[in-house]
């Protein structure tokens, strides 16, 4: 029984946060935030890339490094920690799995090292996959997409998108002519979501081809279970974050001639943070762990620690804010990153209680 | 129990019914804060509300008011008609719901007759000076100087977290003239014309990317010794009096009613695969939850209203409205997010804007208004302490007799 990082995890962790914090201060976070149209910090991706943390879930002959979902979660938790602006999720996550389970070995060939590398990027709409809002989707049509898809997770300068439509998962160039993208802008501007439209887009590269019926489907159910993972893995690291910055300033800040740390109220509240973070970095680990090693555990933890973490994350950021008072509305607080960051993990692919209906679901629980 | 109003009271409500009926084209559009724009269609309702005795309602007529006798009923009557009809009260804001009823009670008869006029018609708008960045939940600790030169009080010292002082004529502040006296003994409250020289203003921008506070610094500023309020050194007996009427303010239940039936129709135009978001029993359920909450802060802003009507001290069930309706806000606000899934998550700039990018505002502000106006820790220390008469926590430093 050995439950817990392993010394090359740890390691990894350390060395990705002396490299998040010197490349990406939040001087720069903020600045890529607020100026860069893509969202993403190019420079720091491609130090991520040469660390082969952007491959990690790409085989090693496409130039990857063949991890775990552990070994990604402990990237995300380091980038949420970072508020990092960075496609992860997206790019080294999301395409690489699809790409794996249904490429055809040109397409893995083509894309896969591309990815590793840091030198493209993809991204996958998914949305509809979970569920649809109001009238999106995509319809095929003689061979042309129409619709559109929503909430398309690091969009902004993808190289070429994954979409799903019918039995078939297609692989659409940003410059197809009828594709369109337009931003949607969210509360968190750390990532950058947009909604694709199509117009008759050329829908004449299906990934798997000659895929098996419900080949496409499954692929897409492990890609979610993966990044809701990840998305959780997000939340950890942010929440260490908040409590980290809550600590330091229940240690700080005086009222009333003592620490405000002092006061029983303010240090339950720190409390309450740790004492529902630490259970949810353990479900963490072992949905990560499940998903590589326990196929018949794998979706129910992934979806049941997406869910939690989602609750965890949005009291705890909450909390946080409450610990730093007036100060913690501020713009000029930090802290206010991760309460957006947070929120955004939280809704994206699945809030609480959709995942708690697809937990039901999966366990044959609902009617 | 009797929840009928009375036959007066009644004929009080059709008539303002008609009037809103028949007014309806002359009142300004609603916002949700100052914006620092002067709106004369603003000025106007006020004008005619103010005639009719719907605004300014217990001000004596000398000050620019209705002149009305104070009557809690009919005030009842008026915030849930306007309420009905979605129409805008007139103005409002710190100056005519916290400074007027303050300077009506302890001000001197120049004071009212100089500035509770302009404020009731809305031509002056105040700022609340009270909190500094070393001194917020603990106020009593501020440290903002007032020297006295002849007849002339001159300050120093920054105020942080004043919510419009950046459209503020004037501001209602705390300053410490008794640099000696005991912490509460040395707080005077002071009346600052916001164009007088040393004033500088920094708006702060807030994690809602608005800048609804702003940090306001005092270098040598002077203001004549007749704008303080009340005697010198008996400011923080007079600013209990304003945060009073602050705290009836956050919280209301009318806030938390309108808040819930928005999100109720949030739900029922959301469609999830196809169905209203209303329809999963999830987050129908939440709604429920919500509502029953809703209706108890409803129903216990009757039983205050009672107390009030009554003379009767409310108890610790007077204490804690403002704990739990800023919670209420908050999550009635978490609940529309979560009803919207990823849509949830969209904030205003996009092609996609719409109603769904207002609640990570509400979301947000409501957050700011339970750490506003005293913490929700400090609510819950006054609950227990003025309400359950526990003891205060054990303290290495000397005692405190008043938080915030
Ligand atoms: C949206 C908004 C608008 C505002 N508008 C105005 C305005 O117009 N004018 C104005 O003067 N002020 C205004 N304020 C300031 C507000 O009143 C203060 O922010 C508030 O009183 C808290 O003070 P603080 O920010 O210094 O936090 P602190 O007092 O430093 O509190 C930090 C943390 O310590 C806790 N704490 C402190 N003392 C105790 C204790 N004794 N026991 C337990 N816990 C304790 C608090 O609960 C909080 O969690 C506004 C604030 C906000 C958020």
């Amino acid at each position: 029984m050995d439950f817990g990082l392993s010394e090359e995890q740890r390691l990894l962790d350390a060395t990705l946060r002396r490299l998040l914090e010197e490349k990406l201060p939040l001087a720069r976070v903020r600045q890529v935030s607020a100026e860069s149209e893509d969202g993403v910090d190019e420079a720091a991706w491609r130090a991520l890339a040469e660390l082969g943390v952007v491959g990690c879930l790409i085989p090693e002959k496409q130039g990857g490094s063949a991890g775990t979902l552990l070994d990604a979660v402990v990237v995300a938790t380091a980038l949420g920690h970072g508020c990092a602006p960075l496609p992860f999720l997206g790019s080294a996550v999301l395409a690489p799995i699809l790409f794996d389970a249904l490429g055809s070995p040109a397409q893995q060939d083509e894309w896969l090292p591309r990815l590793a590398a840091g030198r493209a990027r993809v991204a996958v709409a998914l949305s509809e996959c979970v569920e649809r809002r109001d009238d999106a989707g995509l319809r095929l049509e003689a061979g042309r997409l129409h619709g559109s898809a929503r909430f398309v997770v690091d969009s902004a300068g993808a190289d070429v998108f994954l979409a799903p439509a019918g039995a078939a998962c297609f692989l659409l160039p940003a410059s197809a002519p009828g594709l369109e993208l337009r931003p949607m802008p969210t509360i968190d501007r750390s990532r950058r979501l947009s909604e694709l439209t199509f117009d008759g887009v050329a829908a004449d590269e299906p990934l798997a081809g000659d895929a098996a019926p419900g080949e496409v489907a499954a692929a897409i159910a492990r890609a979610l279970d993966a990044a809701r993972v990840v998305l959780a893995a997000d939340i950890v690291g942010s929440c260490d974050r908040a409590l980290e910055l809550s600590v330091a300033y229940a240690l700080t800040r005086e009222q009333f001639g003592r620490k405000i740390g002092s006061f029983q109220a303010v240090k339950h509240i720190c409390a309450e943070m740790a004492a529902a973070l630490e259970p949810a970095r353990s479900l963490l680990w072992y949905a990560a762990h499940a998903f590589d090693a326990l196929p018949a555990e794998a979706a129910l933890s992934a979806t049941l620690c997406k869910a939690h973490l989602s609750e965890v994350g949005r009291d705890l950021l909450r909390s946080a804010t409450e610990v730093h008072g007036g100060i913690g509305f501020t713009d000029e607080c930090d802290l206010q990153l991760w309460f957006k960051r947070v929120g955004l993990d939280r809704q994206l692919l699945g809030g609480p209680e959709r995942l708690y209906a697809h937990a039901a679901e999966l366990q044959h629980l609902s009617s | 129990m009797e929840l009928e109003y009375s036959a007066d009271h009644e004929a009080f409500r059709r008539m303002l019914r008609a009037f809103l009926e028949n007014n309806r084209a002359r009142a300004p559009r609603m916002r949700t804060f100052a914006s620092g724009v002067v709106d004369p269609a603003l000025l106007g309702w006020q004008k005619l509300l103010i005639e009719h005795g719907y605004a300014a309602r217990g001000v004596p007529r000398e000050y620019g008011g209705a002149g009305a006798d104070p009557d809690p009923l009919i005030a009842t009557i008026i915030a849930e008609e306007f309420a009905q009809a979605r129409l805008s009260r007139g103005v409002s804001g710190q100056g005519l719901d916290m400074l007027v009823p303050t300077l009506l009670e302890h001000g001197s008869e120049e004071q009212k007759r100089r500035y509770v006029p302009p404020t009731v018609r809305g031509e002056m708008l105040w700022c609340q000076g009270y909190s500094e960045p070393g001194a917020g939940s603990d106020l009593a600790s501020l440290r903002t100087r007032g020297r006295v030169e002849g007849d002339t009080l001159v300050m120093d010292g920054q105020k942080i977290w004043t919510s419009t002082a950046q459209f503020a004529q004037m501001m209602f502040a705390l300053v410490r003239t008794e640099a000696d006296a005991p912490k509460h003994a040395g707080i005077s409250y002071v009346l600052v014309p916001m164009d007088t020289p040393g004033i500088t203003v920094r708006p702060l921008k807030t994690m809602t990317g608005e800048a609804e506070f702003n940090e306001v610094f005092f270098d040598a500023v002077r203001v004549p010794l007749e704008n303080l309020v009340g005697k010198r050194g008996e400011g923080w007996k007079i600013a209990n009096t304003t945060l009073r009427h602050e705290r009836n303010m956050l919280g209301s239940a009318s806030t938390s009613v309108k808040l819930f039936e928005s999100a109720r129709s949030t739900m029922r135009e959301n469609r999830v695969d196809g169905r209203p978001a209303l329809e999963n029993p999830v987050l129908r359920g939440r709604l429920m939850a919500l509502q029953a909450k809703t209706l108890a802060m409803k129903c216990h802003a009757m039983r205050l209203l009672t107390c009030q009507l009554r003379g009767e001290a409310a108890g610790v069930a007077g204490l804690v409205t403002k704990l739990n309706g800023c919670q209420l806000n908050f999550d009635l606000a978490g609940l529309a997010i979560d009803a919207l899934g990823e849509a949830g998550i969209l904030y205003r700039g996009g092609a996609q804007s719409s109603e769904a990018t207002r609640w990570q505002f509400h979301y947000m502000f409501q957050l700011g208004l339970i750490i506003g106006g005293g913490t929700a820790q400090i609510q819950k220390n006054i609950i227990a302490e003025r309400g359950l008469g526990m003891p205060r926590e054990p303290r290495p430093a000397v005692p405190d007799p008043d938080a915030r």
